[in-house]
């Protein structure tokens, strides 16, 4: 008896009328009512059936978590009475692309737009260019010191970056950059220069460095080539994968950051994106109410750039993310 | 050149464990004799080395370079990381310090009292949005949405590994809602959470979730939003764990008849122990960093105008930045104590549970 089970679990069935070792399981097969073939029939629709169980599961799950993006957009689509309507239903009966043409003419989407590329580029250029010299110097000079300044670097990714907002927002002031007065150029830099430095991405370009081998180093020196040639001409192309996840994860953190350029500028057409979108009410003056179509399609504007970015690049993204860990 | 490396390596290992480097390519450069071996024809047993001398290895002596190198990243590094790191622990023990003049009286331990509700305020009275909103909200939010999460998103992970079909477009649906704005889908769900919103409708309730909604209710909609927008980070991570697992084991488990779930538990998550701590330790810092979904949804520190029963500890700290900057200063002192005290928590219990 243990035998059949044994046997049925590593699913290999033995035709027993067939090769005749064993009469006793034989008879126990026989005496169930089961043919082999009935048994592997069955064995069939289980794995079928569990199959559909999983994947109806899984596809419920991934439905869940895509409803927002789908409320998002049906929202932006319906009109003010199907909002406030008690009963909602799940798609609009009249499209409202009236919603857009409002918020585009009040809600300056593309001052707010403007703002954040100026900032995202300079910010992500500044980043790219100490990130690939420190991390060059950290994977590949030598000095004095090398170990502890880089002990030194990966204890600073444990403190929480609202320790450094406080004492950064007073810096930034005592540079004259917030403040009453306070110019485009200055509003910007506030945006940008405390965002040159990041210490998990120097972190991972120093990993990706360390494994270009030696010997492209050697001959470069051979070929008469300086560390600095070597370190644009040899290491960037090669590390170029690594820079092009880390441009995108800046420019998604530039996009997405919320707390700073409010704490730094003044006027609001200084802000990014964010800001504007969350600082633009769209309320009613009258009944104190939120138009939500037109908020919600604000905020699909917002969304859509990043949903485009996502599909143009999403190995770079994935693989980011994936070894970084840490979003912006 | 091999010593040094291993002893950065080991200093590495807490954050490095699950990217690990990949073996170093071997040295044909001999640093004594400052020359390049080559083996040219290395099947020949009399086959001389082929050498090339007096190459400068400039790059592996200490070098001065180095330092220019390194001069701006330095200079970043002190300027907004290391000054505002100490300069934040001085204004938490200032007294009276004023932002603008950078003025003080003194130094004192007030502010850690005032925020906790113990010592009154420089104008009197009791500050209470932190002792009473801003530690239990952030307590709760870290608690509900740490486990769940996790526990979700492995379930999720696992049952996508075992999928034949789709499997690539499904790990990029459930992907999709880390490639998002924070504010923006806030904003969603607390239209989605409206008294007149899609949740009411389907369920058949009448409630009140985000504008006038009482804070126990207000929690729900917030940890469904950080429940919802944590997993796809959880996911990816987990995925890139379960691909390691060999099959081995798993058919192993088959012969002997194990079940799913036994499979599971047995199997499965002890061997994925390292990227479970790994995501556990993260996201247990990013739950007591909650802030910018509270504003997406709540649209302000609380439920009702003026109200600050929705305050996190990193709310609090940025709203009282420009105004009370020695009690904003004293609660991120404080939320970086709690901080590293849970993180080395955790890490002193994964030495006995993680199998590595």
């Amino acid at each position: 008896m243990s035998e059949t089970t044994n046997s049925l679990t590593m699913k290999t069935y033995i035709d027993f009328s067939e090769v005749k070792i064993n009469n006793n399981i034989t008879l126990s097969l026989a005496d169930s009512g089961q043919t082999v073939e009935a048994m592997r029939k069955r064995e069939k629709v289980t794995s079928i059936v569990s199959t559909i169980i999983l994947y109806a599961v899984v596809l419920f799950l991934a439905l869940l978590m895509i409803f927002p993006f789908y409320w998002m957009i049906i929202t932006s689509l319906k009109s003010k009475v199907e909002i406030d309507y008690i009963e909602q239903t799940l798609y609009p009966s009249v499209i409202m692309w009236s919603n857009y043409v409002y918020v585009f003419q009040t809600f300056d989407f593309l001052q707010y737009m403007g703002n954040t590329i100026i900032v995202a580029i300079f910010s992500t250029i500044g980043t790219l260019i100490t990130t690939i010299i420190a991390a060059f110097a950290f994977a590949r000079l030598q000095f004095k010191g090398r170990e502890a300044i880089f002990l030194i670097f990966l204890m600073t990714m444990m403190i929480p970056g609202e320790m450094m907002v406080i004492s950064n927002y007073i810096t930034v002031a005592s540079f004259g950059w917030i403040g009453n007065g306070q110019t485009r150029v200055e509003a910007y830099a506030a945006m940008i220069v405390p965002f040159w430095i990041s210490v998990f991405y120097i972190y991972l370009l120093r990993q990706n460095f360390k494994q270009i081998p030696n010997e492209l180093y050697l001959a470069a020196k051979v070929d008469g080539k300086s560390d600095w040639s070597f370190l644009w001409k040899v290491m960037v192309p090669l590390a170029m994968p690594t820079l092009i996840s880390i441009t995108i994860l800046k420019f998604m953190g530039t996009w997405n950051s919320y707390v700073w350029p409010n704490l730094v500028t003044n006027d609001v057409d200084f802000r990014l994106i964010s800001n504007g979108l969350r600082g633009s009410a769209f309320t009613d003056a009258d009944t104190g109410q939120t138009s939500y179509g037109y908020q919600m399609a604000a905020t699909v504007l917002v969304t859509v750039p990043l949903f485009l970015l996502f599909i143009f690049f999403r190995k770079y993204i994935m693989r980011g993310v994936g070894r970084a860990g840490i979003k912006g | 050149m091999q010593e040094p490396m291993l002893r950065e390596q080991k200093s590495l290992t807490a954050v490095n464990d699950f990217f690990e480097e990949r073996p170093q390519f071997e040295e044909s450069f001999n640093q004594e004799s400052n020359t390049i071996i080559r083996l040219v024809a290395p099947i020949k047993e009399n086959a001389k080395p082929y050498k090339v001398t007096g190459i400068q290895d400039t790059a592996s002596n200490n070098n001065w370079k180095a330092w220019l190198y390194l001069g701006p990243v330095l200079i970043l590094l002190v300027v907004f990381l290391l000054y505002p790191l100490i300069n934040t622990i001085c204004i938490s023990f200032m007294d009276n310090y004023s932002q603008i003049t950078g003025h003080s009286d003194g130094f004192t331990l007030n502010n850690f009292g005032v925020i906790f509700g113990i010592t009154e305020t420089a104008c009197g009275g009791i500050e209470q949005n932190f002792s009473q909103y801003a530690i239990p909200n952030t307590f709760i939010i870290v608690v509900l949405t740490v486990p769940i999460s996790t526990l979700i998103a492995l379930l999720i992970s696992v049952a996508l590994n075992s999928l034949k079909w789709f499997k690539k477009f499904l790990q990029t649906v459930f992907f999709l809602p880390y490639v998002t704005n924070a504010i923006a889908i806030g904003m969603v769900f607390s239209v989605m959470f409206d008294n007149h919103g899609i949740i009411n409708t389907i369920f058949h309730t009448d409630t009140t979730w985000i504008v006038g909604a009482d804070r126990a209710t207000a929690m729900v909609p917030l940890c469904i939003y950080i429940v919802w927008s944590s997993i796809p980070f959880k996911i990816l991570v987990f995925l890139s764990g379960l691909q390691g697992i060999d099959a081995q084991y798993y058919n192993a488990a088959k012969i002997d008849g194990a079940s799913k779930a036994k499979t599971l538990w047995k199997i499965t998550v002890p061997l994925m122990s390292p990227q479970i701590l790994y995501i556990v330790v993260t996201s247990f810092i990013g739950a007591f960093k909650e802030y910018s979904s509270i504003v997406g949804l709540f649209n302000g520190p609380g439920t009702i105008n003026g109200s600050h029963n929705m305050y996190t500890i990193v709310y609090y700290i940025y709203d009282n930045l420009a105004t009370h900057t020695s009690y904003a200063a004293a609660a991120a002192v404080f939320l970086f104590a709690v901080i590293l005290v849970f993180t080395a928590l955790q890490l002193f219990v994964s030495k006995k549970r993680v199998y590595y």
